[in-house]
């Protein structure tokens, strides 16, 4: 396989599998293998690995994922981002990377760097959709393999962290991501609810399949916590309130911190600006900054 | 039968049941094993058990966290307030059954009888079924593969006794995956009247709606309409409204106008929904004057309408 050689961003499927269509140039549903086996080392430069997740859907798992990333660098981390949210990938229009091709290399995919420094590199299914309409309608094990992929054929190269965001619930996706990441080593966790106890509900099962899997769970963020009226200064509680105390209480997790409701940080990542670098006077920026130093020092020592 | 997995070879095809898009859909086997265009012999048992039912409404987003299951929870109380109308709601998040507790049903167990297993009942009008009933405590996880979510949705369609119903109201988990493509292949042969989709204003969302809405026309499923969530908020202080989800794209409404989709209406941000589900109670009830229960009534009877209006098209049977 010739190295460098790029992935057209836009191709006429004509492989059944799907839309994972640009492969198809290396015969129908067949998947690229850079070398007679897979490349063993593509995860053994990153020093720790930190999985997203939440039992619950819309809590702000992606959103969390992109700030923490973004935190991470901003201390000097490099970092990775690992989106195997299938179905609804988010995270490319939030770094203002939609529509980037994925290229090749000796070692495998190279992961789409978002900024100039190339600090920040990220892999999605994102990226390999024809149009960002397209639906990803696939069953589990099609889902899985692509999973694995991401994981064993990528050349994430050396990163401090590669933050994987999850799609919600406890299925395949995420026990495809563990078992594809576990042989690089002990795997972290950061669990998101918001204050209400319909999300509380469905986390503390998420928390379930983490102790079932052996993540080390870093912490739990409570994510929409209260809204902050710009007329008028009043703070609502809009999505109720006291879910992530009550579930750090249950379950004996560390509680990181609770991050409010910012409509500008909402539009600053749907226009994919740079929030840490533009929102300092953000309501949300205190918290997300005092999560990621949390992170700092607590994952080196969990996941060693 | 229209298959519909993804890059599905064809039942009558040499690949049939071979392929990669073949894994995991519930036919796979039959079509291995060259049984060719027999389908599904449960798809015919649920045609036949959804004969009592007269109306069957799919509640979908592509986006998680958008009030799906707020909704459809509603959408059930609302139906039944009027006591000579049949409800039923059925919860096929299997990972995250949220509808037990919005319904105020946490802790209920599901019986067996003769006819096989029965709802749980909020009202004489109104029963429930999910996969949280049968879950013995709160921390249990479902770390279910595919196809035993498949097999799941697959018995609570066939096996649970929904007698005589109006209305069974289909609450979905997000996405476009295993749970979509059965609850729609399951119920292929018994008419669904159609999907209702819920999407909040921003942008991130309206993404993942219209992959759902790409999915709906690909399993020609049809679309009622498009609910916008989340839409503004009014601040109980000071009265001001303010947009906490802004719709940098246009929201919904540009949204359903591109695509030629009825926005069936846009519900505000009320902090009082949140609590009300909390506590397992309608909200239309504990606070039926606010301006997001009669949002949700104008939605309600769109729903009606439609599906008073609904012709049923004619079955076929596709060989594809």
């Amino acid at each position: 396989m010739s190295g460098g050689r790029a992935a057209p961003a836009q191709h006429t499927s004509t492989c059944e599998d799907g839309p994972v269509s640009h492969w198809d140039q290396l015969g129908p549903c067949s998947l690229p293998v850079p070398v007679a086996h897979p490349e063993p080392g593509n995860l053994a430069g990153v020093r720790h690995i930190l999985l997203v997740l939440s039992g619950k859907g819309g809590v702000g798992k992606s959103t969390i994922s992109t700030e923490l990333a973004l935190a991470l660098r901003h201390a000097g981390k490099k970092v990775g981002i690992l989106d195997v949210d299938l179905c609804g990938p988010s995270i490319p229009r939030m770094l203002r990377a939609q529509g980037r091709a994925v290229h090749q290399c000796d070692s495998g995919w190279v992961p789409v760097f978002v900024d100039q420094e190339q600090s920040i590199s990220l892999m999605s299914v994102g990226f390999l959709l024809e149009s960002p309409d397209e639906a990803v309608v696939w069953r589990g094990p099609k889902k899985n393999a692509l999973i694995k992929q991401f994981v064993s054929d990528v050349a994430w190269g050396q990163l401090d962290y590669l933050v994987v965001d999850t799609p919600p619930g406890t299925s395949d996706e995420h026990m495809a991501a563990v078992e594809a990441l576990r042989p690089y080593g002990p795997l972290g966790a950061l669990v998101v609810t918001t204050p209400q106890a319909v999300s509380v509900g469905d986390v503390r099962r998420e928390l379930t399949f983490c102790r079932k899997t052996g993540l080390q769970v870093v912490g739990i963020v409570e994510n929409m916590s209260g809204f902050v009226c710009p007329h008028c200064t009043e703070c609502t509680n809009v999505f109720s309130r006291g879910g992530g105390a009550e579930l750090a209480r249950l379950t004996g997790v560390p509680f990181l911190g609770s991050v409010p409701l910012d409509p500008e940080l909402t539009r600053s990542l749907e226009e994919g600006r740079d929030f840490i670098r533009d929102f300092p006077q953000s309501p949300a920026f205190p918290a997300l900054s005092s999560i990621a130093q949390k992170v700092l020092s607590e994952a080196p020592a969990r996941l060693s | 039968m229209e298959e519909v997995p993804q890059g599905c070879p064809g039942t009558g095809s040499a690949q049939a049941g071979r392929g990669a898009s073949c894994q995991g859909c519930p036919n796979q086997r039959l079509c291995a094993s060259g049984a060719g265009a027999a389908p599904d012999p449960a798809i015919e048992e649920i045609k036949e058990k959804m004969k009592t039912v007269k109306h069957k409404i799919l509640v979908l987003s592509g986006k998680g966290g958008v009030g799906k299951s707020t909704f459809s929870a509603h959408l059930a109380h609302g139906l039944a307030e009027d006591e000579n109308t049949q409800v039923a709601l059925l919860d096929i998040d299997i990972c995250g059954p949220s509808i037990p507790k919005i319904m105020g049903l946490e802790g209920e167990q599901v019986h067996q009888s003769g006819s096989g297993w029965s709802p749980v009942f909020v009202e004489d009008n109104l029963g429930v079924m999910s996969v949280g009933f049968l879950l013995s405590s709160p921390d249990d996880a479902v770390i279910w593969r595919g196809p035993k979510k498949n097999g799941m949705i697959k018995q609570f369609l066939r096996d649970v006794d929904w007698g005589e119903l109006d209305y069974l109201i289909v609450d979905t988990p997000p996405g476009t995956s295993d749970e979509h493509l059965s609850a729609v292949q399951y119920l292929s042969a018994a008419r669904l009247d159609g999907a209702v989709i819920i999407t909040t204003p921003q942008e991130v969302s309206l993404q993942d709606v219209r992959k759902e809405i790409n999915f709906c026309h690909k399993v020609k499923v049809p679309i009622i309409g498009v609910v916008e969530n989340m839409s503004v908020f009014v601040c109980p202080k000071c009265k001001k409204e303010s947009q906490i989800f802004p719709p940098t794209t246009g929201g919904a409404e540009v949204m359903c106008q591109d695509l030629k989709i009825p926005l069936l209406g846009k519900v505000p941000l009320d902090p009082h929904i949140g609590k009300s589900c909390d506590k397992g109670q309608s909200f239309l009830t504990d606070a039926p004057a606010s301006a997001a229960a009669l949002a949700y009534r104008s939605i309600i009877q769109r729903i009606q309408e439609f599906c008073g209006h609904h012709q049923p098209k004619e079955e076929h049977l596709v060989g594809s």
